[in-house]
């Protein structure tokens, strides 16, 4: 074999890229987020959709051709409702995961990078904040709020973010220690790098794997979360969460208006769905030792 | 602003306690473990009970327990003591107080109020009080909103309930984890595996409240068989506790399958074949020991998400449990039942923890060496 042959074979991002492009599952799911945000964030720009305007002669309609998804109690489209919720819905699931992902690496990273008694310290005060009931500080973060931003996003963001890059913290933090003797990683230091340079150009890129499944499997998580909260009546305004939480609201034993809580629903668990079909796939194309 | 000075000192005074020798942090833990038990022998069997068992304990502790043991106890009761902390300044923080109604109080009146109830206008002086009173009195204190009932009043009668919902709700979440995990482990990619996965797909991908409704509107409403909501009788648990259950059980069902399929790769699971085991001995000897080990860790986490879980599904279906006070507390500003329920959940969840930790090393010999 030639050294060209050697020099042709593809990194472990392409191969992995590969795997993934085979998992149709996976594949699935990623085309089917792409169709939902699309969908939330194009959708009721282009059709001039409104959420909010309330029509009272068209109370709760079941589904049809103008309305396909039916009206609410305050005679809402709620086609329009669920494609905007989504927005929050999706927003809220990002960005909570960018802010646990980055608090998280960066946390994990420093105490895994020096050991000893620096991680030890460290990783006390995780297990503290690990010992309380996550939705427990949420909701008393959100009380916070509860008059000054009533029903805004950005309170959610915190107080979800705030407590889901514990485990984010754990992962990166077990994976570092076991890099941190590596030969690379003496290599670096023998040539001069500083240690923020040695960890963040040389020992976070071999985390990435695991960082990128457990973020993808986070969103979800936060979502689920979000929905919690408005169930509890502390959680954003308009969101699949209270879309969700208002359908459950309406159901009795005479007249239930299904709609109210089928179609937020579907969305929610159909984003869900293709998170976790992604998250998992990735696992498989990043791991393959795992694989089924 | 000092508030949150104390906060990163008691931080930081946790986080010491990582670098203190073997013998301070032994007897550190022993002495902890004294106090836990006094607090919370006092409040059922009064002050001497408490205090004999209290020595008792603490002394045994010191003589008989691992270090690992002792080492967790000396981080726990800071840790519940920082909690407290951490609780009643965020709850300041909030807008409002458990005063505060329609019609404006004279500041007068308000004055009195807090005098009465012990809820001075500064979170450190509640602090103070709710400290004094807890580790004097071992009271937990009164309620601010249900008048004339004391914090363990109210939640002594919702124990019960939460326990009975949650060790059933964690009871079917293993066994329905584990049974379709190891089903589809054992074979994967055959129909058995792809039907338990989709099952646990929709698990994890439905908030519970959905799931529950789903659930009530099927068995209750369409079919009759069980109580829409509320407690009483047997028949009332069945429901939320399947709902509680189905997102953990979709988790442990994932573990169960990646854990029962590296394990069924491995060369002792070929010797067990070549030996001429039959595969049912196989599995259920030889393999479930070593796949369980993931789902055992996850117990810890799985329990704390049944507690959470338990905000939600208590409300859903109108059952009188400790998730309940937590959310009504929250809203009320009810300061002292807020505390009172964490507390009982911190320390329900840290002592489950060392109990799943105690558990891993009794299974896996790995871990043993380790510690």
């Amino acid at each position: 074999m030639s050294a060209g042959a050697y020099a042709e074979s593809p990194g472990p991002w392409v191969q992995a890229g590969r795997r993934l492009r085979r998992n149709a599952a996976a594949m699935a799911g990623a085309a089917l987020l792409a169709a939902i945000g699309l969908a939330c964030f194009v959708l009721p720009w282009w059709l001039g959709l409104d959420p909010t305007s309330t029509e009272p002669s068209q109370r709760l309609l079941p589904p049809s051709l103008v309305h396909p998804f039916g009206t609410d109690t305050l005679g809402r489209d709620l086609v329009a409702r669920v494609l905007i919720g989504g927005r929050t819905s999706l927003l809220v699931g990002l960005a909570a995961t960018a802010a646990s992902v980055s608090i998280g690496v960066l946390y994990g990273g420093i105490a895994g990078f020096y050991g000893g008694r620096v991680d030890e310290a460290m990783m006390r005060i995780v297990d503290f904040l690990y010992g309380i009931p996550y939705m427990f500080l949420v909701i008393l973060v959100m009380l916070m709020f509860a008059e000054t931003a009533r029903g805004e996003a950005l309170p959610v963001f915190l107080a979800l973010g705030l407590v889901q890059w514990l485990t984010m913290a754990r992962i990166v933090r077990g994976q570092v220690l076991g890099l941190r003797d590596q030969d690379f990683v003496l290599a670096a230091r023998v040539v001069g790098a500083r240690d923020l340079r040695i960890l963040l150009r040389h020992v976070l890129p071999n985390v990435m794997g695991p960082i990128v499944v457990y973020a993808t499997l986070t969103v979800p998580t936060v979502i689920i979360l979000e929905s919690f909260l408005s169930f509890l009546g502390l959680g954003v305004e308009l969101s699949w969460g209270q879309l969700v939480s208002d359908g459950v609201a309406v159901v009795n034993p005479i007249a239930s208006p299904w709609w109210l809580l089928a179609c937020p629903a579907a969305f929610l668990a159909a984003t869900l769905f293709a998170l976790n079909f992604l998250g998992d796939g990735l696992r498989d194309a990043l791991d393959p030792k795992t694989g089924g | 602003m000092i508030e949150a000075l104390c906060v990163l000192l008691a931080l930081l005074a946790i986080a010491s306690l990582a670098f203190l020798p073997v013998p301070v942090t032994r007897a550190l833990g022993a002495l902890f473990l004294a106090a836990l038990i006094f607090v919370f022998v006092r409040v059922g069997y009064g002050a001497a009970v408490g205090a004999a068992a209290a020595i008792v304990a603490g002394g045994l502790a010191y003589l008989r327990a691992p270090p690992a043991i002792l080492r967790r106890f000396a981080f726990m009761v800071p840790s519940l003591v920082l909690l407290i902390g951490v609780t009643t300044w965020l709850m300041y923080l909030a807008p409002g107080n458990p005063f505060a109604q329609e019609k404006s109080i004279a500041p007068q009146v308000e004055m009195a109020l807090r005098a009465q109830y012990g809820v001075p206008e500064s979170p450190l002086a509640f602090f103070q009080v709710y400290m004094e009173r807890l580790l004097t009195e071992g009271s937990l204190g009164p309620s601010l909103k249900v008048k004339g009932r004391s914090v363990l009043d109210l939640l002594l009668p919702a124990l019960p309930v939460s326990l009975a919902l949650g060790s059933l709700a964690l009871l079917i979440s293993v066994v329905l984890g584990l049974v379709l995990g190891v089903r589809a482990g054992v074979r994967p990619n055959s129909f058995a595996d792809h039907s338990s996965m989709a099952l646990a797909l929709v698990g994890i991908s439905l908030p519970n409240f959905v799931i529950g409704a789903g659930l009530m509107i099927l068995f209750s409403l369409e079919l009759g068989l069980l109580p829409v909501a509320g407690w009483g009788g047997y028949r009332h648990v069945f429901l939320p506790a399947l709902t509680l259950a189905l997102p953990h059980a979709a988790t442990i069902a994932r573990l169960a399958r990646s854990g029962t399929i590296e394990v069924m790769q491995q060369d002792w699971i070929r010797t067990a074949r070549a030996k001429g085991l039959p595969e049912r001995q196989v599995v259920y000897r030889h393999a479930l020991k070593v796949a369980v080990l993931p789902v055992v860790s996850y117990l810890g986490p799985a329990t704390a998400g049944i507690l959470t879980g338990s905000f939600v599904v208590e409300t859903l279906f109108g059952i009188p449990g400790m998730g309940q006070w937590f959310v009504k507390g929250a809203i009320n500003r009810d300061y002292s039942v807020v505390l009172g329920t964490a507390l009982f959940y911190c320390t329900f969840i840290t002592l489950f923890n060392l109990l799943v930790d105690l558990a891993m090393a009794w299974l896996d010999p790995r871990i043993r060496e380790a510690a």
